[in-house]
């Protein structure tokens, strides 16, 4: 069973982001590890876990300098990992990055490619269905169980409704959601693992990609500053809480006035 | 400039189609566009009528699916079509299956995707405007490529309009098979909900992490009731698995515009606000004063949720 995951750094969600002068999202500071990934991570090892062998290894796209991050996934269990790096990427689009980390799997060949649904930075959320198509495998979209039972994985797919339960033929690309499992901690004994494990950084040309084929296809024109919205009442509870939200709710008339 | 040609994917929804669906079919006439509508699955057959009437004058109808996942169906045919009279853009719902569509499609066409788009703007090109950092700002954006422009847009972005005395033209079309395997769909699950759905509720009462656990959720649901609304919740009570993915409020969930917003022991990540900002009025009870759920409520209270939520489901008892 070999399973790729993609995983990204992103900025510190912690600090509130800003844009550069091409409006791109400053990528300054410290990195870490997307959380939206440690999920994907977690099935990938339970999936070889389950099969009784193969292994997880990680593809990402960005600035190498720092792969803390990565490493970080390497400490879960993965054993190793590919990392695209090349400042003809910056400000790729969606699709790009599809093709670049495509360009990275189809070497590998693997049984399953596991994403998250989307980053926890850009949220454009296409990215995993863009790379089954262009690796000509089925997108199992977000999956909020993941199991493999005779060469067929089996899903539940959360739906707005409810969940449906989906199935496709292997190899195919999973989306899992955040919570579809509880991500393991790195034990001390995998921390220490992951820092002799190979980070292979490569680019563009690496790959044999034609830098035409990565343009840049869509761009930013404006970026306006919302009106802020007036700052509404705000009080610290002296035990008269409820009753002043059920005077306001009179007020502006989602409750009819003084009772029944 | 000529009329813009604009193509929006209309999701079914048993006999009709979503909300979102009628949203971009009402915004594509608001900018005075032809409008073709494409939809799918077993009960296409009103659908020229319906489409019609929200402003389609053509409807591709791709029949019934079979039971598979539509993603790269509906991609591989809208590809097929658009290639002979190409649309300026192809509007789709920002929903599982219409992001679905959106990657696939833009893999087909090797054309870019713009997504979570919550508004347009008709200038020289389409320009599409995207949410920053949990709506201070604003970014209007377009594609540099050929067209068509793929954008996915949220849901609740635009006013649905008056639907008219009008049919759209049905095209019959034999959905294309894609490159690649389908995925099937064995079975669906639809999770029972009391009250309004949380999409159309007027009121909606929101947990988040703030409640402390999972049973505490109770006085969520129960005030919720109490108001005639639907319960929500962060995404943070979510992922701890204290309620389903479907009362999720915010970037990766639902998005709501009720009369009313409750945020009860809701911090207001980035990721939330996103979601509910377009209430009328957002009232917020948080124990912490510097919450920035408490920059977006019009009435907002410092306490604890476990103190003022009883309190309220009290007083609203002896009401009624």
């Amino acid at each position: 069973m070999k399973v790729v995951v993609c995983v990204k750094q992103i900025p510190d969600p912690a600090v509130v982001g800003s844009l550069d002068e091409a409006f791109r999202l400053r990528r300054t500071g410290k990195v870490i590890l997307d959380d939206a990934d440690t999920y994907g991570v977690e099935v990938a090892l339970r999936l070889v876990e389950a099969a009784g062998e193969g292994e997880v290894s990680l593809v990402s796209m960005g600035d190498a300098t720092d792969v803390t991050g990565i490493r970080s996934a390497l400490a879960m269990g993965a054993v190793r990992a590919t990392v695209v790096s090349d400042p003809l990427l910056r400000g790729a689009d969606a699709l790009t990055t599809a093709k670049v980390l495509a360009a990275v799997i189809s070497r590998d060949e693997p049984d399953i490619v596991i994403a998250a649904t989307e980053s926890s930075d850009g949220y454009t959320g296409t990215l995993p269905v863009q790379l089954a198509c262009l690796l000509e495998l089925p997108a199992v979209t977000f999956a909020t169980s993941v199991a493999i039972e005779g060469g067929v994985v089996v899903a539940q797919r959360q739906t707005e409704a409810g969940y449906d339960e989906v199935r496709a033929a292997l190899p195919a690309v999973v989306t899992v959601t955040a919570g579809v499992v509880e991500p393991r901690y790195a034990t001390f004994k995998g921390i220490m693992a992951a820092k002799s494990r190979t980070v292979d950084v490569l680019t563009v040309a690496d790959l044999g990609l034609d830098a035409h084929s990565l343009a840049v296809r869509q761009e930013v024109v404006s970026v306006e500053v919302t009106p802020e919205k007036s700052a509404g009442e705000k009080f610290v509870d002296d035990g008269t809480g409820a009753q002043r939200i059920i005077a306001y709710l009179e007020r502006v008339k989602v409750l009819s006035g003084g009772g029944s | 400039m000529s009329a813009l040609n604009i193509w929006v994917v209309c999701e079914p929804s048993g006999t009709d189609i979503t909300t979102t669906s009628k949203e971009l079919l009402s915004e594509a006439v608001r900018l005075n566009a032809t409008v073709s509508a494409v939809s799918w699955g077993p009960h296409t057959d009103g659908l020229s009528d319906l489409t019609g009437s929200w402003g389609a004058h053509h409807f591709y109808d791709l029949g019934d699916l079979g039971g598979v996942l539509p993603g790269s169906v509906v991609a591989a045919t809208v590809a097929s079509l658009v290639s002979e009279g190409t649309p300026d853009a192809v509007l789709i719902p920002a929903s599982t299956d219409g992001r679905d569509i959106a990657g696939c499609l833009s893999a087909f066409l090797d054309a870019p995707v713009l997504t979570n788009i919550t508004g347009l703007r008709e200038g020289p090109d389409l320009l599409s405007e995207h949410t920053l950092f949990g709506g201070t700002q604003a970014a209007f954006a377009r594609n540099l490529g050929s067209a068509p422009s793929i954008m996915v847009v949220r849901p609740k972005s635009f006013a649905v309009g008056t639907p008219a005395a009008a049919s759209a033209s049905r095209v019959a079309v034999t959905p294309v098979t894609p490159r690649v395997r389908l995925v099937n769909i064995a079975s669906s699950h639809i999770e029972q909900r009391n009250g309004p759905a949380l999409d159309d509720a007027q009121v909606v009462v929101s947990g988040g992490r703030g409640l402390g656990d999972a049973a505490s959720y109770g006085l969520v649901e129960e005030l919720a009731t109490l108001l005639g609304g639907a319960p929500g919740a962060s995404r943070a009570i979510v992922d701890a698995g204290w309620v389903p993915y479907s009362h999720q409020v915010g970037q990766t969930g639902a998005t709501v515009k009720p009369t009313l917003y409750v945020a009860c022991g809701i911090s207001g990540a980035t990721q939330h606000m996103v979601g509910m900002k377009g209430s009328t009025y957002i009232v917020a009870v948080n124990k912490d004063p510097d919450a920035p759920i408490f920059s977006l409520s019009d009435f907002g209270v410092v306490g604890d949720v476990h103190n003022v939520l009883p309190a309220l489901i009290a007083a609203l008892r002896a009401r009624s």
